[in-house]
């Protein structure tokens, strides 16, 4: 155990506040919990768990805005397509979640969701065998967006299918995928995705307590996928794939298999996303096809912009103030939110580039100097 | 002169139809008011036989039931339909008679016998129209059922029939009825169905097919053989078709991604609000529309080049007040690009409403060219066919020959090596985003005649038009074309077996695998400037 913290905590020289945000994170985490449930609903400090939920999927955002981050800040790749990875893993769930109903559907068939019986199926396709247990539906989760990346990766990487030609094609495989997802015939609800769920592992989703543990589990492993990453780039590897980023075919020449570093980190990028989209699905409470749009992978690689690409911290907070804002936003004056997006996008890039963890770095280089200055006088 | 003088009679006294019907089809139309249903087919035959052309309007008039007569003197009246008022008027000059009320007249009555017959009637009637149009489509009314009478009329006028698609649909007629003439010998009625294959009307199909029910073994297997041969050109043409919508999405394919091959293809600029000026492009043509909507069919001349100036400036303030800023850092360019496309988008609800806006289609663009009874062409996907490549190669022609396609070609070749030559890259910069959207813009007015006008129009083309630039290779217009055209047959033949949706993801998988393999694309562009 005491080894595992150590690995943990190794890498903190280059990420000195990744481990007070963790505190912060986790600290937050338990407060808005106990509120919840400890406290009475008529309390000034009660949470409800409508926020509590809301608080969840803004995690579960994080996470993804985090799986953007590894790879765009530390590696270049710019993937418009990462929304397709977050929405598999959340099929995966959300196939689990479906047979877990087993006979409470609208049509009370003991073996089938209610969408197949509707579309006159006799048996479950080949792929939603097995999706009744929690542990393979969760290595389906991780195992299925690693494996697209892997694919999808070893084929454009080892061709040398670069910068903006990569992202045109990541948008265009989960446009592809959407697309496919759209179709009744391929097994997973069509338009309508799955929905209805009624309970995970037993317990009642609708519950506050399950609620509660969702959302403490979501920032849990957050938390360790922050940590873990932040080791990882911190590491040798993180350190080729900063020269990738910066130089690719200066590190090739030197020696390096750049397309394998390359690969890995998108599996492992992927397998994040996945992660986050089972996560996010039954806080939600729905999946469907929509989560494949391309406009949705944009407004990821959006929050990472605005936290600050290459940052890990960055991109979280970037996702976290992205989407409070998208909720008020959307309360406030539904008309306003897609200008207000478009504008983040337009000055962000222009006046932001490096976001606000940019800003602050920049603020505190100007503090240290002025008081250097100081003491000079 | 005599002569010339007596054509001149003779021409004169065609062209104007007696207005009155002669005294002695006079006579036999009083009579008709008299006569009992089951002797009114007698009178069909002694009217047919005075061979007078001006009762063509009463026995159409009777077909439909329409046919009435006064009560008190006979005269015949058509009962018409004016805004739900039933009024009558004269069957040839079509004059109302006022004051007449359904009392006053009685019906003169038709069942199916009689319809039967009267059409016979009024097809023999046309058959000897001026006009070949009237005769072609009066000979395909009768290919339905033929009876002796019309067989031998068709025999009698086939011969000095000079309109040649008029004789060939004559002789199918004819040998439809030899086909299934009992009397005739058995080589004519062979012969006959060895005509009726190369035809490609519904009712040939249905005469074969009974025909090849028959008992007679002979007949039978000749009329399979002429089957599986209409069948086998029925195929050919289904081929056609499918070349026409793959070409015609082709265009369309290829108007949308023109702009992008020369933003993003010839500057290296990565818009993704490339399909927005589209959508601009679309709405302009709305909204010229609405400001002129006595003149729809010219509305689309205003339009081209409205849509072009609104699209194209619009492009041009993008370009200076962004791209320009974000210059040699295309990732950031195509999140700044986005950013531009949601707040457009926005705009466009905001403005215009998020619901779907019609926008109607000049009359010379509707309606279809019909080749043969199988094939037949929409005319607006036609001429969007010619104009998609109208303007493929103005632009070729602008970027081979004008002094801004050199600038244009020097700037995105060498930036600096321009620029020390006295090349104000700036100013090119901007026009060439300028003359990208406003073909984007030009592509919209297109759309608009072929699609919904609403604020996701663009979005639904921006990924494609992506495609089709990459695979054909950026920096490359050719390319493009060849691109889009592929792309677009490439999609419209795999639809029938995999159905739409499959079609579009088969061809987006195809791209993704063939830019692992040819990454820079069907044409790559060769030489210092690839770099």
């Amino acid at each position: 155990m005491s080894k595992l913290i150590n690995w943990f905590t190794e890498g903190r020289s280059s990420g000195q506040y990744t481990l007070p945000f963790v505190i912060l994170l986790l600290g937050v985490t338990v407060l808005a919990s106990a509120a919840n449930l400890l406290l009475p609903q008529d309390s000034a400090l009660y949470v409800s768990t409508y926020s509590i939920t809301l608080l969840g999927k803004y995690l579960c955002y994080a996470m993804l805005a985090l799986a953007v981050d590894i790879i765009w800040g530390y590696c270049g790749i710019l993937s418009l397509g990462h929304g397709a990875f977050f929405a598999l893993g959340g099929y995966a769930m959300g196939m689990y979640l479906m047979r877990q109903i087993g006979d409470r559907g609208v049509y009370g068939h003991p073996e089938l969701p209610d969408f197949m019986v509707f579309l006159d199926w006799q048996e479950l396709p080949w792929f939603w065998l097995g999706m009744d247990q929690f542990w393979f539906a969760m290595v389906v989760a991780v195992v299925v967006p690693g494996l697209l990346a892997f694919v999808f990766g070893w084929l454009a990487f080892r061709s040398r299918v670069t910068g903006v030609y990569l992202s045109i094609m990541t948008q265009a495989l989960t446009y592809a995928l959407l697309l496919a997802f759209f179709r009744n015939e391929m097994g997973f609800g069509g338009n309508n995705g799955l929905t209805d769920f009624k309970e995970i592992l037993g317990f009642d989703l609708q519950a506050d307590s399950t609620r509660v543990s969702l959302f403490i589990a979501t920032a849990v492993i957050l938390s360790l996928v922050l940590l873990a990453s932040q080791r990882i780039l911190s590491s040798r590897l993180g350190k080729v794939t900063l020269a990738v980023r910066d130089a690719e075919p200066r590190t090739r020449f030197i020696g390096y298999r750049t397309e394998r570093y390359k690969v890995w980190l998108f599996v492992y990028s992927a397998v994040i996303a996945g992660v986050a989209g089972a996560l996010y699905v039954p806080q939600v409470g729905i999946i469907n096809p929509g989560e494949f749009s391309p406009i949705n992978s944009i407004e990821i690689v959006i929050w990472v912009a605005v936290g600050g690409r290459g940052t890990l911290i960055g991109a979280i907070i970037g996702a976290l103030l992205v989407n409070y804002a998208k909720t008020r936003f959307t309360a406030i004056m539904p008309d306003g939110w897609l200008f207000a997006l478009g504008a983040l996008f337009v000055l962000v890039t222009l006046f932001l580039p490096k976001g606000l963890m940019g800003l602050y770095g920049q603020l505190q280089s100007k503090r240290r100097q002025s008081a250097e200055q100081e003491v000079q006088s | 002169m005599k002569l010339f003088l007596s054509l001149c009679l003779f021409l004169s006294a065609c062209m104007t139809p007696a207005l009155a019907a002669s005294a002695e089809t006079d006579a036999l139309l009083q009579q008709l008011t008299q006569t009992k249903l089951s002797k009114m087919p007698a009178m069909v035959q002694q009217l047919e036989a005075t061979g007078d052309e001006s009762l063509l309007p009463v026995f159409r008039a009777w077909l439909a039931g329409d046919l009435h007569y006064i009560r008190d003197d006979n005269t015949l009246v058509v009962e018409v339909d004016v805004n739900g008022v039933d009024t009558f008027q004269d069957p040839y000059t079509q004059a109302t008679i006022a004051g007449l009320t359904s009392k006053q007249v009685r019906k003169i009555k038709v069942n199916n016998k009689l319809r039967g017959l009267l059409r016979g009637v009024i097809a023999r009637i046309q058959l000897t129209s001026r006009d070949a149009g009237v005769r072609e489509s009066a000979v395909r009314a009768l290919l339905a059922d033929i009876d002796d009478e019309t067989f031998a009329t068709l025999e009698r006028i086939y011969p000095t029939e000079p309109n040649s698609d008029v004789r060939s649909t004559m002789q199918t007629a004819l040998s439809i009825y030899t086909a299934q003439d009992q009397n005739s010998s058995q080589s004519a009625r062979l012969a006959a169905i060895d005509v009726l294959g190369d035809s490609l009307e519904n009712d040939v199909r249905n005469v074969l097919l009974s025909l090849e029910r028959s008992d007679n073994p002979v007949l039978s297997s000749a009329a399979t053989q002429a089957l599986v041969s209409i069948n086998r050109q029925v195929e050919r043409y289904a081929l056609v078709d499918q070349l026409f919508f793959g070409l015609s999405l082709g265009s369309v394919l290829l108007l949308a991604s023109i702009g992008l091959a020369i933003t993003f293809g010839v500057m290296g600029v990565i818009n993704m609000a490339h399909g927005e000026m589209i959508m601009l492009g679309a709405y302009t043509t709305y909204v010229v529309q609405l400001l002129m909507p006595n003149y729809i069919d010219y509305s689309i001349w205003v339009a081209i080049p409205a849509a072009f100036l609104v699209s194209g400036l619009m492009g041009v303030v993008i370009e200076r007040l962004v791209i320009c800023r974000l210059h040699g850092r295309p990732l950031e360019t195509l999140l700044a690009t986005f950013g531009i496309s949601l707040i457009l988008q926005q705009l466009v609800r905001t403005i215009f409403s998020p619901l779907n806006r019609q926008v109607s289609t000049p009359s010379w663009m509707s309606g279809s060219w019909e080749i043969n009874p199988v094939l037949s062409l929409t005319l607006n996907r036609l001429y969007i066919l010619a104009f998609a490549l109208l303007v493929f190669f103005a632009l070729v022609m602008i970027l081979k020959k004008s002094s801004l396609g050199l600038n244009v070609r020097a700037v995105s070749q060498n930036r600096s090596m321009a620029k020390a030559m006295g090349v104000k890259t700036e100013w090119v910069d901007a026009m060439t985003f300028g003359l990208g959207s406003g073909i984007a813009g030009i592509a919209g007015v297109a759309l608009s005649q072929l699609t919904n006008v609403g604020p996701n129009l663009g979005q639904a083309y921006i990924i494609d038009s992506f495609m089709v630039v990459v695979f054909g290779g950026v920096g490359n217009l050719l390319g493009t074309l060849v691109a889009a055209f592929t792309l677009g047959i490439a999609n419209k033949f795999l639809e029938p077996t995999t159905g739409a949706v499959l079609a579009a993801i088969f061809v987006l998988v195809f791209i993704i695998l063939f830019i692992q393999k040819r990454p820079k694309g069907l044409f790559p562009q060769k030489g210092r400037a690839a770099e």
